[in-house]
């Protein structure tokens, strides 16, 4: 896949999605590429959003990172492509603060 | 997790774009830079969600605006510019995103750089630094087609010539207002060079706009020495459109 096709947004763009699937915002969680070891944010991330459900890719390698589709009632959440998530607490708490 | 938002007013910011203001009463709050989903219910069942961002500065009111800019293909853009009315509701989910946001802790240079209605959550940090009396230092580099276009035109003169809050400078790419002292065109690196912060100054840099906009000002950014790391960008997806 080209990334000079500029058919794709960022992993901003599917925190509304995920939203219903994890309790703390994604955008600004750190995960690594099971393909090519690159750590980024999950906002870095290339998004397709033109298909039947959500592919995020790898900004580095072009990797599926993580790929979600909604079939009638069940939500398909396939996460091999990253090794890891790692979420930010302590900011995530102190946005909650802020947002309180 | 969808809210229901009441719009309370209206208010035309160009040809194309519309501010709506809604009441959502059971808003939490949000941070500068955070969007939100609108999803629209027709009446056999067919939805739609889009993405628009908040153009106003976080507060403690449970009021939202949102900009948004009238697609000519749009699914949702024409509805929301066009026939929505004050007294409307709308379904609602966010705030949403947690990277893209500027937080008035920080108290680093910052650089905004937006293309097109790129700049509505670009506004929203800068209003919030406004509010929050931030002493931060801002520069906003504007693409826009044509002076026509721009969006919160007053507000970002009075902001830059008399606040000094935030620095300005618009790029047009196809129509420059006469005697503007650089022709009609894109970005390029002698505009990042002379607008944008110096990257020894280590700014964290906002980029937001069409995908094609965006990959060409990181590019730019990025080839002038800022660090990948200090640039966070939001993209619209080829046409502009928030999907």
């Amino acid at each position: 896949m080209s990334s000079h096709t500029y058919d794709y947004l960022d992993g901003n763009a599917a925190a509304g999605e995920l939203s219903k699937i994890f309790a703390m915002d994604v955008t600004a969680a750190k995960g690594q590429c099971a393909h090519c070891g690159a750590t980024k944010r999950f906002a870095e991330a290339h998004l397709y959003m033109l298909g039947p459900g959500v592919v995020a890719r790898c900004a580095v390698c072009e990797h599926v990172l993580l790929r979600l589709v909604n079939v009638r009632q069940r939500v398909f959440l396939d996460v091999r492509g990253m090794t890891y998530l790692s979420l930010d607490a302590a900011q995530l708490e102190a946005s909650s603060d802020l947002d309180a | 997790m969808w809210r229901v938002g009441t719009v309370v007013a209206l208010h035309d910011e160009t040809a194309t774009a519309r501010t709506i203001t809604l009441k959502v009463s059971d808003w939490t709050g949000h941070l500068a830079g955070q969007h939100v989903d609108v999803r629209l219910t027709a009446s056999d069942g067919y939805s739609a969600v889009r993405s628009y961002s908040i153009a106003s500065a976080p507060n403690s009111e449970t009021r939202i605006e949102l900009t948004v800019e009238r697609l000519r293909d749009g699914e949702v853009s024409p509805y929301l510019t066009q026939e929505l009315a004050v007294g409307d509701r709308l379904e609602l989910r966010g705030p949403i995103g947690g990277w893209f946001v500027w937080r008035t802790q920080q108290t680093e240079p910052i650089q905004l750089v937006a293309g097109g209605s790129g700049i509505v959550p670009l506004m929203a940090m800068i209003r919030s630094r406004v509010s929050a009396c931030s002493a931060a230092s801002f520069r906003l580099l504007y693409s826009v087609r044509e002076p026509g276009a721009v969006l919160y035109r007053d507000e970002l003169e009075a902001l830059s010539d008399h606040d000094h809050s935030v620095s300005v400078t618009y790029a047009y790419t196809r129509v420059a207002p006469k005697d503007w002292p650089r022709p009609p065109g894109r970005i390029d690196a002698a505009l990042i060079a002379n607008t944008t912060w110096p990257s020894n100054l280590a700014p964290t840099c906002y980029v937001c706009g069409p995908t094609s906009f965006v990959e060409t000002a990181t590019g730019l950014l990025s080839a002038s020495g800022n660090s990948s790391d200090k640039i966070r960008t939001e993209r619209f997806g080829p046409t502009g459109d928030r999907q």
